[in-house]
């Protein structure tokens, strides 16, 4: 039974290693951009580019150690579209801020 | 009827907002259009419980979770909303062409009720005509189209439906209690804001497309893994049928668009209730924002209405062509394309709102990028029709109706794509010519073509051919009369929405176009008496192998109506027109020789109850009755847990019963078999009726 | 049009020898997660809200003015720390060991709450403080970011009661596994919303 749980649907499963080691990553990945941004003091350009590599490290993390994604093709359609969504989650979010910062500028706005 | 007497500011605890001056029994028009609803309702009601079908119509239809009557009821809905959504325009037309000048007239239409008018006429159209004649033509013929008994999640279509259903019903209850929303279609902030709209109207717009939109939402989900887990062995993506894959790519752009929509709508709603600062004049608001987000749902959303009315004229392109459709493979990569591109143009609907030059022509250019592959489409069909044995059956009247109008109306988007023409031509008569032009010409011939064409396989007998004809004639007549003045009228700077003008020249083309709503109306009057002489007349229509039309799809390879275990034994798939397949190497019209028990669900009352009470929900927040949202939202959540603990939600269909079924079905056939050799011996050499197009060779 | 088929080989019917079971399992894994790209979509849209009126304070409290680091560093361990024990609880499940996965899964119910409580206090604070959601365009984006995150999260918890319920009832049966299977999926996705949501509010906000 427990075997064919496991192949149903390409759910992959972990292990108590897998998921330890995902909580450490976790921690470390949380641990650097609080710091900086606690401490203080770096370039602001920095910081941010801190945050941003920690926090998409990060999901990389969750997915790979605690989603279990993988290339296999049983999860082709879960990973084709994650990578989907990701490039529209882009186009929404940068294509939203790149058009408002245009009209907020021109039409004196958000300030 | 934006009467600002009648606001509640300080709302009663138990009734909220509602009085009885609420109820516009002032108004005659409103009084009349709502004693008729009441007696029409009283009346179907009462039929139904005098010839005692209540049972059936609940057991059969209400809590059905079958694909196909679901898919009915959607077309049904969708064409009770259609008279709805049709009165407005004539009431905008008539409206138009009285009111020319304080001295010859100013129509008959206050502002605040013509206002409420063309922005109940634009909700009802898309949301609760376009998208279920589109959600129930899906529902009918995809599972069928890819050898599937149902869809994913049974439960969840039923509840897709019915939370449609609520949301039709509280646009159509704010006729009739309160008001509809005065602000356009879109209900752009701050115009929607409380300061400026501060009854009911923009309300019910909020909870309407809230609800509906979840419905909408879920029934993507639905129809993605159907589409994608649930095709018969050997269907490889590269052999799905194209309506199959116009609604796949469909179906992605719901699930990718639609929350975007409600987060919008719940930013404006948490505005109107709680007094946040999302898109309000003061405190930092920003109504850009709105605009920018809802076009980001926006733009997609006509695609979702456009993409599967494409797949629809590829297959009557290539069944009524009696070819193979030509090129395959461009036409789904084409549609890939739009799907994606659909994504990157939304700004094109407010070049004018004042982003600079570079967002303008990003913009402007990848809109007119879209028109490359929706140009490949267009070039598949003609190449379909080429050499190909082409018959005119009213499908085919329907896609060449398409074709040329469509034509016109992507051309016309080429223009408006252009921003620095967009300027003189936003918000102008040219704009609503524009978008008719390609919902119309585009997804509505669409929707129509399909209707016929799969028509006896929803029923088991075709519609009736010479009315279907003349229904498309009269529509394209009428379209093109309706919405060319109006893009004379754009040329000449009328701007849309307009209750009253002064400008005499206008009022010849405004009386064309009110000419052409007219001819448009005895069309849509030709296709209801199409429909009531053809359930009259069915005996004469039957079609009794399943196949009427020569189809090469699976959705043709069971008997007409479809036993609601849709296929006896799973198919195998092997080509792309699998069916026509199985007719070449004599496959087809073959009993198996063995049946099998068929897993299948069960129906349920959770859809329809748990919808109900979201409805419940949806009026008494529109009232600001608190105590009747909790208690309805407490009710929905304990329905779906109650249904989500309750085991035995399927069975099994023993192999007694589908031969039964499958008897029947062979039977009629052998019929037609006969009936058509006797034809053939009769008439030699005169083309038999669509209905027996059987080869000899098969049975 | 015949040539360009291939003749099917004999015994084919255009039918399938035997009739296969299907994974309806999988059909249920999938649809959860194209959900939760949806969800994503959702998400993005409050981002993008947010990014946009993330300077609209109205000359009000900014967030430099109220934010708190070390409490949101708290409140991200115990997130963290949940998406850990989901991940035993569902090793508990995968073992069919009933004791393993209701400890796991009640630490992770406990740990979700917590995050709840803290996330209500820092609401109640900030809006003693003066600023609520109608403080200003940013103070409600804020709101509604970080408030439909823990409406998530709420849900989720609220999902794991009957879920327990589920367990109890009937066992570790495929069934309650798939479900199970879902929350997990919405579990870790809230995870990485929160991720999201302190790199972009709370520790940029304060830059």
């Amino acid at each position: 039974m427990a075997r064919s749980v496991q192949t149903h649907g390409g759910a992959a499963h972990g292990s108590v290693k897998e998921y330890v080691w995902g909580l450490f990553w976790s921690v470390v990945l949380t641990a650097i951009p609080f710091a900086v941004v606690m401490i203080g003091g770096f370039d602001g350009r920095l910081t941010l580019a801190i945050i941003l590599l920690c926090a998409v490290a990060q999901i990389f993390v969750q997915l790979v150690f605690f989603l279990h994604m993988n290339t296999s093709s049983e999860q082709a359609w879960n990973t084709v579209s994650a990578v989907f969504i990701v490039l529209i989650v882009a186009i929404v979010v940068l294509g939203s801020i790149w058009i408002m910062n245009h009209l907020n500028h021109n039409m004196l706005m958000g300030h | 009827m934006a009467n600002n007497a009648t606001i509640v500011t300080d709302p009663d605890p138990i009734f909220g907002k509602l009085t009885w001056d609420s109820i516009p029994y002032h108004d005659p028009i409103i009084l009349t259009t709502f004693l008729v609803v009441v007696m029409v309702g009283v009346g179907v009601l009462g039929a139904v419980v005098y010839y005692g079908k209540l049972k059936y119509l609940w057991e059969e239809w209400l809590t059905s979770v079958d694909h196909k009557k679901i898919g009915i009821m959607y077309i049904i809905a969708a064409f009770i909303m259609l008279i709805r959504g049709f009165s407005d325009a004539l009431l905008m037309r008539s409206q138009q062409a009285l009111a020319v000048s304080e001295s010859s007239g100013v129509g008959y239409l206050p502002p605040e009720h013509y206002d409420q008018i063309f922005t109940a006429h634009g909700v009802i159209m898309i949301f609760f005509v376009a998208m279920p004649l589109i959600v129930g033509l899906m529902n009918l013929v995809v599972p069928l189209q890819i050898g599937a008994r149902d869809v994913a999640f049974p439960f969840l279509n039923s509840l897709s439906f019915w939370l449609f259903v609520v949301g039709a019903m509280l646009v159509n209850a704010s006729l009739f209690v309160g008001e509809f929303a005065a602000t356009g279609w879109l209900a752009y902030p701050p115009l929607s804001g409380l300061e400026y709209s501060p009854w009911v109207g923009v309300d019910y717009w909020l909870w309407a497309l809230q609800i509906s939109g979840i419905g909408t939402l879920l029934s993507g989900v639905n129809f993605f893994v159907t589409i994608i887990r649930m095709r018969a062995p050997g269907m490889s993506l590269m052999k799905m049928p194209v309506f199959t894959w116009t609604s796949l790519c469909a179906n992605v752009l719901i699930i990718l668009a639609f929350p975007i929509l409600t987060v919008t709508i719940t930013l404006l709603t948490l505005d109107r209730y709680l007094g946040t600062h999302f898109f309000t004049n003061d405190l930092g608001g920003n109504q850009m924002m709105y605009v920018n987000l809802i076009w980001a749902w926006g733009h997609p959303e006509v695609y979702i209405l456009i993409l599967p009315a494409f797949g629809i004229f590829s297959e009557v392109t290539a069944t009524f062509s009696r070819k193979r459709l030509f090129g395959y493979t461009s036409l789904v990569w084409a549609t890939a394309c739009i799907m994606f591109l659909s994504f990157i143009v939304w700004l094109h609907h407010f070049f004018t709102m004042g982003a600079g030059a570079s967002v303008n022509a990003f913009f402007g250019i990848a809109t007119m990028v879209i028109s490359i592959p929706t140009g490949v489409k267009i070039f598949n069909w003609l190449f379909t029709m080429y050499k190909g044995k082409v018959t005119f059956d009213s499908p085919m009247w329907w896609t060449l109706a398409f074709l040329i109008t469509f034509t016109i109306g992507g051309v016309t988007g080429v223009m408006l794509a252009i921003p620095a023409a967009n300027f003189v031509l936003h918000n102008s008569l040219f704009l609503v010519a524009h978008f008719h032009n390609v919902i119309i010409g585009g997804a509505l011939f669409g929707y129509f073509a399909g209707l016929t064409y799969w028509f006896p396989k929803a029923t088991g007998f075709t519609l009736n051919e010479t009315l279907g004809k003349w229904a498309c004639g009269l529509w394209t007549v009428g379209f093109f009369m309706a919405f060319m003045p109006l893009y004379v009228l754009g040329f000449m700077g009328m701007t849309r929405r307009l209750n009253y003008y002064d400008n005499p020249v206008w009022n010849t083309w405004l009386l064309i176009a009110g000419l052409g709503a007219l001819i448009v109306l005895v069309a849509i009057c030709v296709q209801f008496y199409q429909i009531f002489a053809s359930i009259r007349d069915r005996k004469n229509n039957q079609d009794l192998t399943g196949d009427p039309w020569g189809g090469r799809t699976l959705e043709w390879a069971m008997s007409s109506p479809p036993p609601f275990y849709n296929f006896a034994r799973t198919p195998e798939v092997r080509d792309r027109d699998q069916f026509h397949y199985m007719k070449e190497h004599g496959l087809a019209f073959k009993r198996p020789a063995s049946y099998s028990r068929i897993h299948m669900p069960k129906n349920t009352w959770a859809g329809i109850v748990i919808a109900g009470f979201s409805g419940v929900m949806g009026f008494a927040m529109v009232w600001h009755i608190w105590w009747l949202a909790i208690v309805s939202t407490v009710a929905m959540l304990a329905c779906f847990i109650v249904y989500n603990f309750s085991g035995n939600k399927d069975y099994y269909v023993e192999v007694d019963e589908i031969e039964v079924m499958e008897s029947e079905h062979f039977e009629r056939i052998a019929v037609a078999h006969s009936a058509q050799t006797s034809h053939q011996q009769g008439l030699s050499g005169s083309q038999g009726k669509a209905s027996i197009t059987l080869p000899l060779s098969q049975v | 049009m015949a040539t360009q088929m291939i003749a099917p080989e004999p015994g084919y019917t255009g039918f399938v020898a035997e009739e296969h079971h299907h994974d309806y399992a999988g059909d249920t894994l999938l649809g959860f997660w194209i959900y939760i790209m949806s969800d994503c979509i959702l998400f993005a849209t409050l981002f993008a809200t947010y990014a946009v009126l993330g300077n609209s304070f109205a000359g009000g409290l900014t967030p430099k003015d109220l934010f708190d680091l070390n409490f949101v560093a708290v409140e991200t361990g115990l997130l963290l720390l949940s998406s850990f024990t989901f991940g035993m609880a569902m090793l508990g499940a995968q073992h069919k060991n009933m004791t393993q996965l209701l400890l796991w899964l009640g630490f992770t119910f406990s740990l979700g709450g917590g995050f709840l409580a803290m996330e209500l206090y820092e609401f109640y604070h900030f809006s003693h403080e003066g600023a609520g959601p109608t403080t200003s365009a940013y103070w409600s984006a804020f709101y509604a970011l970080v408030g439909t995150h823990g409406l998530h999260v709420f849900a989720g918890m609220f999902w794991m009661v009957f879920l327990v319920i589920h367990l109890l009832k009937d066992g570790i049966t495929e069934a309650n596994f798939t479900r199970l299977s879902c929350l997990s999926l919405f579990w870790h996705f809230l995870d990485i919303i929160w991720i999201c949501v302190f790199s972009m509010v709370y520790l940029m906000g304060v830059m």
